[in-house]
């Protein structure tokens, strides 16, 4: 997709990552505090608590720093993946993978009796990529499809994570309960220190692979054959995107839970994809918006009380998505409404204008007033609808109302004659040039008059040799008229 | 732990008792995996995991008006959220240039995630929370009063729906198997694929509402694909893959019961964990298409085709 000659994209791209991490550090160790995490905030009222949300100098809400830079990075470690699932069409892998790391959480519980980030973060990528290679092995080895082989995967994987973890709740008592239910719906209170510098290096280490590998990975992303073709080791680079897949699976999984953190994924990067053409760009954008997603979700549920964390991130990410799904700016649903109205008005208004030059024309007076019966009978129309027409033309100026009939202002005769050319050009051009019977040349000009933009015409013109009337005999609005 | 305990001690003990959770883990992944034949076959097996997911804020919703778990009500919510859900994700599909995966994703984790906080919210002291939308509540049958054949009524619903199922696909077999496999064969000789289609999709839904108590809206994708994968790897004919699909039901109901038991965890993760088992097995020993086969199959020359690799037709 992007194959422009950027200098040194891969430096800047690291340049600003480091800047990000270090202001998340910077959040999460300025000052030092009462509470440890949101979860032991005091809860007062909603618009005391939305204040001291924005207040980051507030001493009690260092958990909430901690919350935020955790969020900046997984949020900006999923949009960053996501966007390759996205165009590699892998969204349901991301969900297969995501489910089949509960095993993976629950040995990290068991392996230490504390909660070890760095335990849960080794047994849930293992899990998670054993996961990934049994649906790979599936579809080698059998006839069954991948759709198929992700549902086994991920549900088989998720049950055997709910029997070990409701074993361990059996064995242990209620002390790990609580660490192991953040894990299903995500709770970004329960992050620590610990989990953020974990997440630091992760980000970073995406942020790097992407940048240093960051034209291979493109190749495979939208022509595999092509890559494999240029020598690139597609399968090792296959398996490294996974692992890096796994990872940022992994370090989101506190704040936004096993069932959710592939809508995490998913998501951000569909919104970008709405957005953006070009898929360096998309990056940035999917960044943004991942971060954006995951501090909303912060946000919400800094007002709720104890509730999960995960979903509020998921909707502030379907909000995202569903505002760029409206209005993207080329590919927005609402947008695209827009310009499709605008377009109608124009081929109406040039219409009617063009419709009243050509009475004006045909009665041999150059300008002057023309009956609104004589208009409508002209465009095939009833009189009120021309009525309609026209005082949408009189607020823009381009023709004045008088009794019973309607004359062109200068703005009006200008535009009037300028259609008229586009047409009366185009239906030469098509006659001369391209051997159309003058006859059968009407309808096609009819439509394209109004898009024709001034270079086309100019060089219409010249390659007709300036000609004064068209294949019908009437006279071409010359330049210097319009 | 001796093997006494493990292996005899909980039928000994516990049969009479968990009959109507063993007898309703039958007629619910009995149900999904007749369905799920046609998921398998069809390659649409993610339908059934996005439906599922997408159904909770429907009755979520309707659980909350009307307090109760069962019945029209939730039904009714259901129906609604899986309709929306399907129009959500073909206007995504078709009106931008998302692709249809994205399209999936995106639209059932957001209806997923409103389902979770409804819950959340407003389930936390009903039968209606996390709990079980992640593992379902197969245990609380046992205290519900016996109506027949000391089975509860939710177990006889249960019944009913599966076995309507069963009737259905027996109706409508030549149907759904021509428009599965060759779906221009079934418009030339008149038989509509669309109305296939949507007959799969009603029945698909039905089953995954009335699944969801017992096993919760993540593991039902489990129910729906492990009996008709396990069996679509001993078969090639429809008819015996459906039957094989049953009795992978009936053993991974009565295997997860028995864990149940045993190691004290829910009923319908355990049966998850046994079918996934069943599966394992199929795929390495299957005598045609086994993992096994493959391999003794490799060396020996001209010893056929492997069987991974030709895209046998069942029929």
């Amino acid at each position: 997709m992007d194959r422009s000659t950027d200098p040194a994209p891969g430096r800047r791209r690291i340049g600003s990552a480091v800047a990000a991490v270090a202001a998340g550090v910077f959040l999460a160790s300025a000052g030092e505090a009462h509470a440890e995490r949101i979860g032991e905030l005091v809860q007062t009222d909603p618009w005391e608590q939305v204040g001291r949300f924005f207040d980051l100098s507030d001493e009690n809400t260092r958990g909430l720093r901690v919350a935020f830079a955790g969020a900046l990075f997984f949020g900006a470690a999923c949009g960053l993946l996501g966007s390759f699932i996205v165009v590699r069409r892998m969204a349901l892998v991301g969900d297969a993978i995501s489910h089949a790391v509960l095993p993976g959480v629950a040995l990290g519980f068991l392996w230490g009796t504390d909660k070890d980030p760095v335990a849960i973060l080794v047994g849930a990528t293992a899990v998670g990529l054993l996961g990934a290679l049994v649906v790979d092995w599936i579809q080698r080895t059998t006839r069954i499809k991948q759709d198929a082989a992700l549902g086994i995967v991920l549900a088989s994987f998720f049950a055997v994570g709910l029997c070990m973890i409701r074993m361990i709740q059996n064995g242990e008592g209620a002390a790990n309960i609580s660490g192991l239910k953040t894990y299903l719906f995500g709770d970004i209170g329960s992050l620590d220190r610990a989990d953020v510098a974990t997440m630091a290096v992760v980000v970073v280490a995406t942020v790097s692979l992407v940048a240093l590998l960051y034209r291979p990975l493109l190749a495979i992303s939208f022509d595999r054959g092509f890559a494999a073709s240029i020598g690139l080791p597609v399968r090792v680079l296959d398996g490294l995107f996974q692992h890096f897949l796994a990872f940022a699976i992994v370090v989101s999984l506190q704040a936004v839970g096993v069932v959710l953190v592939s809508a995490l994924l998913i998501t951000p990067a569909a919104a970008a994809y709405l957005l953006c053409d070009r898929m360096h760009k998309m990056l940035w954008v999917a960044v943004l918006i991942g971060m954006l997603s995951a501090l909303l979700g912060v946000f919400f549920s800094f007002l709720g009380n104890n509730l999960p964390t995960g979903p509020f991130m998921v909707l502030g990410a379907s909000a995202v998505f569903l505002l760029a799904y409206l209005f993207a700016p080329r590919h927005g649903r609402f947008t695209k409404w827009l310009r499709r109205r605008a377009r109608r008005r124009k081929v109406r208004d040039e219409n009617a204008m063009k419709a009243i030059y050509r009475i004006l024309e045909r009665e041999g007076r150059p300008e002057g007033g023309v009956g609104i019966a004589a208009l409508a009978a002209e465009r095939g129309m009833p009189e009120a609808a021309v009525l309609g027409e026209l005082h949408g033309l009189g607020r823009r100026r381009h023709v004045e109302l008088g009794d019973g009939e309607v004359s062109l202002t200068a703005e009006g005769l200008r535009r009037a004659r300028k259609v008229v050319r586009n047409h009366r050009l185009w239906e030469l051009y098509l006659t001369n040039e391209a051997d159309y019977a003058p006859d059968h040349v009407h309808d096609d000009a009819e439509k394209i008059e109004h898009f024709l933009t001034e270079l086309e015409v100019a060089e219409l013109e010249r390659q007709l040799d300036f000609p004064q009337t068209d294949p019908h005999g009437q006279p071409i609005p010359g330049l210097k008229s319009v | 732990m001796s093997a006494y305990d493990i292996f005899v001690e909980p039928w000994a003990s516990h049969a009479s008792s968990y009959w109507p959770v063993a007898a309703m883990a039958f007629f619910v992944t009995a149900a999904c995996g007749l369905v799920g034949n046609y998921l398998v076959l069809r390659r649409i097996s993610l339908v059934g995991d996005a439906i599922s997911h997408s159904v909770l804020p429907g009755i979520a919703i309707a659980f909350i008006l009307t307090g109760s778990r069962s019945g029209f009500p939730m039904f009714l919510g259901a129906l609604v959220a899986g309709v929306a859900t399907t129009v959500i994700i073909e206007t995504l599909h078709v009106r931008s240039r998302l692709k249809q995966d994205a399209a999936i994703g995106v639209t059932f984790s957001t209806l997923f995630a409103i389902g979770v906080i409804l819950v959340s919210v407003h389930g936390g002291h009903t039968d209606l929370d996390l709990d079980c939308v992640l593992f379902g509540k197969m245990d609380i049958i046992m205290d519900m009063p016996a109506v027949f054949a000391g089975l509860p009524a939710v177990v006889l619903t249960m019944a009913a729906v599966a076995l309507a199922v069963g009737l259905l696909i027996l109706l409508f077999y030549k149907e759904l198997l021509v428009s599965s496999f060759d779906p221009n064969l079934a418009a030339s000789i008149g038989i509509d694929p669309r109305i296939a289609h949507y007959l799969l999709m009603a029945v698909l839904s039905i089953v995954v509402v009335a699944a969801f108590t017992s096993v919760g809206a993540i593991l039902v994708i489990a129910m729906l694909i492990l009996p008709a994968a396990t069996a679509y790897l001993l078969t090639d004919r429809l008819w015996v893959m459906m039957v094989l699909s049953v009795a992978h039901s009936l053993l991974s109901a009565l295997g997860g019961v028995h864990l149940t038991v045993a190691l004290e965890v829910p009923t319908a993760p355990a049966a998850v964990v046994v079918g996934a088992t069943l599966f394992l097995l199929a795929w390495v020993a299957s005598p045609r298409h086994g993992l096994l086969r493959l391999w003794l199959r490799r060396p020996a020359p001209g010893g056929g085709e492997p069987a991974g690799e030709g895209d046998t037709a069942v029929a």
